[in-house]
């Protein structure tokens, strides 16, 4: 993975200093909370409901060993031993002190982090590939390239003040595991005719109130000029985004008014200034960066793992965990192993101090010294030797790390919620939670199979509820009373779709009710391997919506289940939050 | 008043006209000291004023460093007012007034110029900061310092970091 030099540890150092001082003139009162607020936000830090929250970069998803434990560290010392890795790709600690925040940011530049633009009106946190560089189906490894965009976006002078957040994904694999037509920017690395390495750049993509799906600038960039026409798209953005309404700031309410191809003429207008000068990325720049993700020293194995098989024959959960958790990798003898973050009780994304230490060790162990974190919020150990499958698997389910769902109904994406959220309007994890209990049965998951369900607390989408093949997301009515809609037909990919609403919103206690009609309807309509989308695709709303609506629903509100927790004043509802 | 220019605070007798309420670009009268007026003021009074060699032209965040094309050259002073600390259009036109109009004079940076904001601000070719008056300009002063290197080129650096240096891994050299 990438290392610093001395010019970005010097960067990350200036950068502590700088924030250091502006959390001390705060603390002072100095510095007004309205100055202080973009800058704190601008370092990731968030005021939630409770407390600081602190989102820090882990560029691209990729997480050393001892980068790991160093998590683990801050979730001792300065949180409740725990944090939680986020659909970017992020690490975020949920109980954190302002005045803690300093040291917190030391500790991570000693280990080559930061929290820089993780938050604010700018470039955010280059995400990519979960799998980049090990995936059997790979056309380019994006790392690289992702690298030299972080740097370029890390304090751009000039796109420090955009009308709204910039999120931009690069993925190098036949598959899109970085959901890029839901970014701002989204780039696919591709092969022309020719065997030239380029981009096909798409913009204006999105979640949140609006979603749309990306649209085309430039069907192949080669890769030389990818910074200069990042920067084109953005000084239009930075001068006509709109200002006037937050809701309406993102770049593709810009591309939409404009339309693809007088926006495309705009941003093609503007790069002509750039292209081919300085900001052009040369050979030498791309072939240091690229050295840092060079392949691992892999052994050459060719045998057949005769034990592999016959343990997998024998033990059912073995074989479960190898279908759903490890995927085929590039280099023969080698898998890629999910671990994941998704175990019934837990709120989706949690790792708990222990868990991240235990982790590391696994890494260490099995592969390379290296983690990735997924967009689905699990981890990964991208480099296992094949043969070394069962002593992991052994490992990881003794720490809650192996529950056989990748993919499957409890693999959800979920937003914090209202519980830690200023935003949301209704709880996920405890929705999360209690889908999980009532789907736990590992073999109906895998009879389901494949199936995205994502939750959102509110419209701004951060648990990608429109792209969920189920979405639910939470809306309000009167009196803080949580509701929750439900959508149908989402999907990531290269094929991505925004899910439609099914109907009126339901309460919290009906929503796993819901979901079994949803799959009662697709176990039924299903043929052959079908996949829960293909089945919504090919049969339409129409059949779910009338199931799930034929009768009513009931329920009973528990009323007592919070005796472990306090009930925050602002909402009228029970926390039952594992954490609280 | 005092305002910092090539990071030193020094006095400076430019006035910048902001119209009242009730008042027009084309009617108001523009007085007869060093003025920085408003974009529309030179755009409607221009037959008046370029026989002045005391005028400046600030430029709102939504305006057009293109509309000055063809006068730039006429200028000592050039400002570009922030009305919020976090709108960033101004870097954007201070870029464009340097780099596609090759403007050479003084960039000032009036409004909300705040000491977090002005490293970004000095990188896209602001040379000057006139802060409000209630700032402390020894504080903003620090801000021009926070950071020793930059990874892109802006105005200030017109070669990214990888063209500039030899790069290699901090660890490795140890």
């Amino acid at each position: 993975m990438y290392r610093y030099d001395q010019y970005d540890q010097q960067i990350v150092n200036e950068r502590v200093a700088q924030y250091s001082d502006q959390v001390r003139r705060r603390l002072a009162d100095e510095l007004a909370e309205d100055e202080f607020r973009p800058l704190r936000l601008q370092n990731g830090l968030y005021m939630q409901v409770h407390a600081y929250m602190l989102r820090i970069a882990v560029p691209y998803g990729l997480l050393s060993a001892k980068q790991t434990r160093m998590f683990a560290h801050i979730a001792r010392k300065y949180d409740r031993d725990y944090g939680h890795f986020t659909t970017r790709q992020n690490m975020q600690f949920n109980w954190l002190k302002l005045e803690d925040t300093p040291a917190i940011l030391a500790d991570l530049a000693s280990v080559e982090m930061h929290a820089i633009q993780t938050s604010g009106n700018c470039v955010r946190n280059i995400t990519s590939d979960e799998y980049a560089g090990v995936a059997a189906d790979e056309v380019v490894d994006p790392r690289p390239y992702a690298e030299i965009l972080r740097q370029w976006s890390t304090f751009h002078p000039e796109f420090a003040g955009l009308p709204r957040k910039f999120k931009i994904a690069i993925s190098g694999g036949k598959e899109d595991r970085a959901a890029i037509e839901a970014h701002d920017i989204g780039l696919s690395v591709i092969k022309n005719a020719q065997g030239e390495i380029g981009f096909k750049v798409l913009v204006g993509g999105g979640l949140g109130r609006t979603p749309i799906v990306g649209s085309v600038i430039c069907e192949f960039l080669p890769w030389q000029h990818v910074m200069t026409y990042i920067e084109a798209i953005l000084r239009i953005y930075n001068q006509y985004g709109r200002r006037d309404n937050m809701y309406k700031a993102r770049i593709k309410i810009l591309v939409k008014a404009l339309g693809i191809a007088e926006f495309k003429r705009q941003v093609e207008e503007e790069w002509l200034y750039a292209k081919d000068g300085p900001g052009t990325i040369t050979n030498e720049e791309l072939e240091r960066v690229a050295h840092y993700f060079a392949p691992p020293a892999y052994e050459e194995i060719t045998s057949d793992n005769a034990e592999l098989t016959k343990f997998k024959a024998e033990n059912k959960d073995f074989a479960n965990w190898l279908q759903r958790n490890v995927k085929p990798h590039r280099v023969s003898g080698y898998a890629i192993v999910v671990l994941s973050l998704k175990k019934t009780e837990v709120a989706p994304g949690d790792a708990s101090a222990e868990q991240l230490d235990f982790a590391a060790d696994l890494a260490d162990k099995y592969s390379f010294a290296e983690l990735r974190i997924t967009h689905k919020q699990n981890l990964v150990l991208a480099d296992v030797k094949q043969s070394d499958l069962i002593d992991l698997w052994q490992a990881a389910t003794a720490q809650g790390l192996a529950t056989p769902n990748i993919g499957l109904l409890t693999d959800m994406i979920s937003c914090p919620g209202a519980e830690f959220c200023t935003l949301a309007n209704a709880r996920s994890i405890p929705l999360a939670k209690l889908i999980a209990e009532r789907f736990d049965n590992i073999d109906f998951q895998h009879d389901i199979g494949e199936i995205e369900l994502n939750i959102s607390g509110c419209m701004n989408a951060c648990g990608h509820n429109h792209v969920g093949n189920i979405g639910i997301t939470g809306v309000e009515k009167k009196n803080h009373d949580e509701w929750y809609q439900i959508s149908l037909g989402g999907a990531k990919g290269h094929n991505s779709s925004i899910g439609k609403i099914i109907g009126p919103s339901f309460k919290f206690e009906q929503v796993p009710e819901v979901i079994d009609r949803l799959l009662q309807v697709y176990l039924r309509e299903r043929i052959e391997e079908e996949r829960f989308i293909d089945t919504v695709r090919r049969i339409g709303h129409k059949p779910f919506k009338e199931y799930v609506y034929a009768t009513k629903i009931a329920f009973e509100v528990e009323e007592d289940i919070d005796t472990r927790s306090f009930k925050p004043v602002q909402y009228s509802v029970p926390f039952y939050s594992p954490r609280f | 008043m005092m305002i910092i220019k090539n990071k030193a605070i020094v006095n400076d007798d430019w006035v910048v006209l902001r119209l009242a309420e009730d008042e027009t670009p084309e009617s108001v009268t523009v007085a007869a000291v060093k003025t920085i007026v408003p974009l529309k003021v030179w755009l409607s009074q221009k037959q008046i004023l370029q026989n002045r060699d005391d005028i400046g032209v600030w430029f709102a965040s939504d305006e057009r460093p293109e509309a000055l094309k063809d006068d730039i050259t006429k200028f000592s002073v050039i400002a570009v007012d922030f009305p919020k600390f976090t709108d960033g259009r101004g870097q954007s036109i201070a870029y464009n007034l340097r780099e596609r109009l090759a403007y050479r004079g003084e960039l000032r940076a009036i409004g909300e110029v705040l000491r977090d904001q002005v490293f970004y601000m000095q990188r896209v070719g602001f040379d000057a900061f006139a802060p409000r008056p209630d700032r402390d300009l020894e504080d903003v002063l620090k801000g021009l310092t926070v950071f020793s290197e930059g990874y892109q080129i802006s105005v200030d650096q017109k070669s990214p970091l990888f063209r500039r240096v030899a790069r290699t891994e901090a660890s490795s050299k140890a």
